[in-house]
């Protein structure tokens, strides 16, 4: 392989891979908070985009994106308090199923709202056919939004853990539910603080991938199965896994394509998922007798 | 004046009374220590105290309010703070984060000025670490503060509770048996500490069953049995009531 075409797909790889490991820290998050998989995860993802794409019309490009992120927060602050913020100590399987619930209900609400049409928001910088070269390969600039803008969440989110008050009660929240109550904080408002910031960031990795892979009513199915691939591989609630992980799925699917056909790339993910799940469910980053003490 | 009264407090499991018509009060400033044998019912009174249970009947007034069906989070809002029989610290957490987690009540910062890192959340960043290390300092145990809470050993994971309590700048403090599972050294070390805690203004009303602990340091004594209050007295008059002798003791 040349090495034109090796960075090429490399960096095709590292564009999806970036996107899969925001998806799988969404997960996370709530997963921390929780002790559940919010299945919903994709369509934080679609909400992003679609909206974005539909306030462009009367906004310029940033302000519509930020205003789609916010309405995203919003709609993922609903969900959690009409639909899980008022069970009383609801069994995981329980859970799950509201969250599949509700991703099946976003995707209808939104083919009735924007149709099964598929749209995509104009690329940040130049158009399709802008590139830089980079080795001789060539990388459109939206590449570059992809990786950058993922590449500060994770870091941005890694010092809101740390270093913030809220953060670390959300971390608090998630090493021991009844203590923090113990220090006077509801531990539900972590929960939706959770909803929040992964539909935050979902909606922000769905803004920027809009261009390159365009958005459409059902892409979240997709996204939150390679996004929980991901998210399983790194070892459940690990988010540096989550982006090694991550990065090593897209960059796998990326070179896949020049040894089977392109159809059999979601297959790969697939595979990669089953065989996880058979060898080593708690991750090639998670600790096994870690994931024993969890609930699942 | 009283801090805390407890009136007619009740809470049946089934048909068990594991508290039957318990009243009394704890007076700003005092060590008060709840004792009786293991069932007496004396954790199931602290529950109720601190919002973990609701009473069957009966009040609970704190600072005048009545406080009995407030969920737990509110209660400790109000200035109660208390810790578990077994030690609850957040894993992942140094002690210092352990502590700062306790400052969240006299915290401004929002959710997304939080998020966003804002200026003006860094000052009162600073303010709560500077606290946090004062009060591991105080508690004697500053040079861990680095440390992963979960490593530490039990008497230091003790301390590191009491920091997190008093963090939250309490008027009362609830302590389900502090001693649990520490050797005499770190017995004397923590009723030393709870002494401390009470010169320093806060109010407490603790659980023990080490005896040599309680006669110490406390200034008034509740002794339950069997879910009912059978005396109430000075620490030298609950050693030679022969009521508590025989529950004690046997006939």
């Amino acid at each position: 392989m040349s090495t034109e075409l090796f960075v090429q797909y490399l960096f095709a790889g590292i564009t999806y891979g970036s996107i899969y490991a925001i998806v799988a820290i969404g997960f996370n998050i709530i997963y921390n908070t929780t002790g559940i998989i919010n299945f919903a995860q994709g369509e934080f993802v679609m909400l992003g985009g679609m909206i974005a794409i539909s306030l462009l019309s009367f906004l310029p490009l940033p302000a519509a994106i930020a205003l789609a992120v916010l309405l995203t927060m919003i709609i993922g602050a609903l969900i959690e308090i009409i639909f899980i913020r008022w069970l009383k100590n609801p069994s995981v399987l329980r859970m799950i199923i509201i969250t599949i619930g509700i991703s099946i209900l976003t995707r209808e609400a939104a083919v009735h709202i924007w149709g099964e049409n598929i749209r995509a928001l104009p690329y940040f910088v130049g158009n399709e056919i802008t590139t830089i070269g980079i080795m001789g390969a060539r990388i459109s600039p939206q590449v570059l939004w992809v990786v950058g803008v993922c590449g500060v969440m994770v870091a941005v989110l890694h010092l809101f853990f740390r270093t913030t008050s809220v953060g670390r009660e959300m971390r608090a929240c998630a090493a021991n539910r009844l203590a923090t109550i113990l220090c006077g904080i509801n531990p539900r408002n972590m929960v939706t603080f959770s909803f929040v910031l992964s539909a935050g960031m979902g909606a922000l990795a769905g803004c920027v991938m809009s261009p390159i892979t365009y958005s459409q009513y059902d892409m979240g199915t997709g996204l939150a199965i390679k996004g929980f691939t991901v998210a399983i591989l790194g070892g459940l609630g690990n988010s540096g896994g989550a982006v090694a992980a991550g990065l090593l799925l897209g960059i796998i699917e990326a070179f896949s394509v020049s040894v089977v056909p392109l159809a059999f790339q979601d297959a790969i993910a697939i595979t990669i998922l089953l065989l996880i799940l058979f060898v080593r469910p708690h991750g090639i980053f998670g600790s096994g007798e870690a994931a024993r003490l969890k609930a699942f | 004046m009283a801090i805390l009264s407890v009136e007619n407090l009740h809470r049946r499991f089934g048909g068990l009374h594991a508290v039957n018509d318990v009243s009394f009060q704890v007076t700003a400033g005092q060590i008060k220590a709840v004792i009786g044998p293991n069932g007496a019912g004396k954790t199931t009174l602290f529950n109720l105290v601190s919002g973990a249970l609701m009473p069957s009947s009966g009040v609970v007034r704190f600072q005048g309010k009545d406080i009995q069906g407030r969920r737990p989070y509110e209660i400790a809002a109000l200035g109660m703070a208390r810790t578990y029989q077994n030690i609850k610290m957040f894993a992942g957490m140094t002690a210092l984060e352990n502590v700062m987690v306790g400052c969240h009540l006299r915290g401004k910062a929002g959710f997304f000025s939080s998020m966003l890192h804002a200026p003006w959340t860094w000052g009162e960043e600073r303010a709560v670490l500077k606290k946090s290390m004062e009060l591991l300092e105080l508690l004697e145990i500053g040079e861990c503060a680095h440390v992963l809470a979960t490593s530490l050993a039990f008497g230091q994971q003790r301390a590191v509770e009491l920091a997190r309590a008093l963090a939250m700048q309490p008027s009362l403090l609830l302590l389900d048996e502090p001693a649990a599972g520490l050797n005499i050294y770190e017995t004397a070390e923590v009723g030393r500490l709870i002494t401390k805690i009470r010169d320093m203004g806060i109010t407490v009303l603790l659980v023990e069953h080490d005896m040599s602990l309680v006669m110490d340091i406390s200034d008034e004594i509740v002794v339950l049995c069997f879910g009912e209050k059978i005396a109430e007295d000075l620490p030298a008059a609950i050693q030679n009531n022969p009521e508590v002798i025989r529950i004690y003791l046997g006939e």
